[in-house]
């Protein structure tokens, strides 16, 4: 299946002058990005992505381990340079890291400042914004509350298990407002429960601040239970093998939800998308 | 951590016993007196030169020496440390050149700073300060080198400028290497003032303990030598309380680490 953003589909835009189509909040336009090896020899990562997010939506890329996941996710987030092709953020071609995206990593234990306090990471980016308001106060602690670590506000990352400081990264990064939300793999190395819980958590979250999640995982369950829409990428060079619209009402219910047939049949069919490719 | 609070009782009997032993070794042989006089006798050597006053301004010149030479090799180290670190460039440009001074025994270079400096405050004082600067670099640039690039792809995120990533992340992760090359740095900068007092210097305890063995007072010579390791003691001990201040949290995730 083609992405709705092919040219035919823009051209049938521009033509109607009534018709206002969404302006996305993120817009990735033929993103390529190959690696230089030391013996010389190059290798693509990313074959060749196109695909747009409109604001407010919470969509997820899931694909095989070492399909290039990260690479395309600090490629959006302007930590590493494209190939070519361009990501537009909110209008804007990103060239470094736009300020109203953050990216959260999957090592919360490598993300997190261990010489600030949970206070003080969740503060973070309004600190690094010279944000040093009482509001800005305000907003850490409530934000520190809706994650669950109320009673922490003190207490240093190593003080805390995997899934609370993973919640302390989730927390730093919606203090700092940003209008996306790039997410790697933000479960993939906590527990089965403590992630059921966190994914639960971000939802109610996204729900509350209205923020746009671009979500990577190759947990296809964890991809489908969580977005609105699903982009199936291909092993490296990686492409978008398909999209995939989940409309499953919100709220989700971890047990409702994943008990729903259509759940079942999203994903086998993900997982022969995938795993027609041989496995890794 | 306890290392700091509990006392050891049966470490310091076991010195206690090492005194003794001397004591009753030095008073069964009068003749070896000379080379070994008792232990009471060196304290009393010391107790009188303390009273008399000599001692005590011999130690607070080679404490302004060792403070003048150690400080000033700190922000040196330091700030060169974080800029070789920083900057990858500049370290494949610096880094042969480093690895091929550092090995040196630093007091090799005496002679050459007498050279040019003549023997006087000033030489002592570059002789510390090139001395102590190497573990104080060589640390800062692993630090810098060793802050996980997680980190600062954070703070890039967060939309953190070069300069701001230095002060917010490179040096608060760098600093437990830098504290440990500060220490390091610490000792050699005392052995180097000492050394260097013993070649070329009419003050400090270096020449003290040097001019008191060519009048043969060895009691004085020890008393200068239990003053020197007193320094010595004290001085690390300090250092090891203003680094459990400054680095509690990283004492925290060390003794996590272990536990």
């Amino acid at each position: 299946m083609e992405s709705w953003s092919d040219g035919f589909v823009r051209t049938h835009y521009s033509i109607n002058p009534f018709f206002h189509p969404p302006v996305p909040i993120l817009d990735i336009q033929n993103l390529s990005k190959s690696y230089r090896q030391a013996g010389g020899a190059t290798t693509m990562a990313i074959g060749n992505i196109t695909c747009q997010v409109e604001a407010g939506e919470f969509v997820s890329f899931v694909g095989p381990s070492g399909c290039g996941k990260t690479t395309l996710l600090m490629s959006i987030a302007g930590l590493q340079a494209l190939s070519s092709g361009r990501v537009v953020v909110n209008g804007k071609e990103v060239a470094g890291p736009p300020p109203n995206l953050v990216l959260l990593f999957q090592e919360y234990n490598k993300s997190l400042f261990a010489w600030r306090s949970v206070l003080g990471n969740v503060r973070f980016g309004l600190d690094a914004r010279g944000d040093h308001s009482a509001a800005a106060e305000k907003k850490a602690r409530s934000l520190i509350e809706l994650v669950g670590l109320k009673g922490f506000e003190k207490h240093y990352p190593w003080e805390l298990s995997g899934g609370m400081q993973q919640r302390v990264a989730i927390a730093r990064a919606l203090a700092y407002e940003p209008e996306v939300l790039l997410m790697d793999e933000p479960f993939g190395s906590l527990d089965a429960l403590t992630r059921l819980e966190l994914e639960d958590t971000l939802l109610k979250l996204w729900a509350e601040l209205k923020t746009t999640i671009l979500f990577i995982t190759h947990d296809i369950e964890e991809a489908i239970y969580l977005s609105d829409r699903i982009w199936v990428l291909s092993r490296r060079p990686s492409q978008i093998l398909q999209e995939l619209k989940i409309d499953f009402s919100r709220p989700r219910d971890q047990v409702r939800t994943r008990a729903e047939s259509r759940f079942m049949e999203l994903r086998n069919d993900i997982y022969r998308q995938i795993g027609n490719q041989g496995l890794a | 951590m306890s290392v700091l609070k509990r006392f050891n009782w049966s470490g310091w009997l076991v010195f206690g016993w090492v005194l003794l032993l001397w004591e009753l070794g030095a008073r069964g042989t009068p003749k070896l007196q000379l080379y070994f006089p008792p232990v009471s006798q060196i304290f009393v050597a010391l107790a009188q030169a303390l009273m008399a006053g000599p001692i005590l301004q011999h130690f607070v010149v080679t404490l302004g020496r060792f403070f003048a030479g150690y400080l000033l090799a700190a922000v040196l180290a330091v700030t060169l440390g974080v800029v070789l670190g920083y900057v990858g460039f500049l370290h494949g440009l610096f880094e042969t050149v480093i690895e091929l001074l550092r090995p040196m025994p630093s007091v090799a270079i005496i002679p050459v700073a007498i050279l040019l400096l003549g023997i006087g405050d000033s030489m002592i004082v570059a002789v510390t300060v090139y001395a102590s600067l190497w573990p104080i670099l060589i640390n800062t640039i692993d630090g810098v080198r060793h802050v996980e690039r997680t980190l600062i792809d954070t703070g890039r995120t967060f939309g953190l400028r070069r300069l701001q990533i230095l002060r917010q992340i490179i040096l608060p992760g760098a600093s437990p290497y830098v504290v440990t090359g500060l220490r390091i740095g610490l000792s050699i900068a005392l052995i180097l003032v000492t050394t260097a007092e013993m070649v070329a210097g009419s003050k400090g305890l270096g020449f003290f303990i040097l001019d008191e063995e060519r009048a043969m007072n060895s009691a004085n010579m020890y008393a200068g030598i239990v003053f020197v390791a007193l320094l010595g003691y004290l001085l690390n001990r300090m250092f090891l309380l203003l680094e459990a201040r400054a680095m509690r949290w990283r004492r925290g995730m060390m003794a996590r680490e272990t536990a």
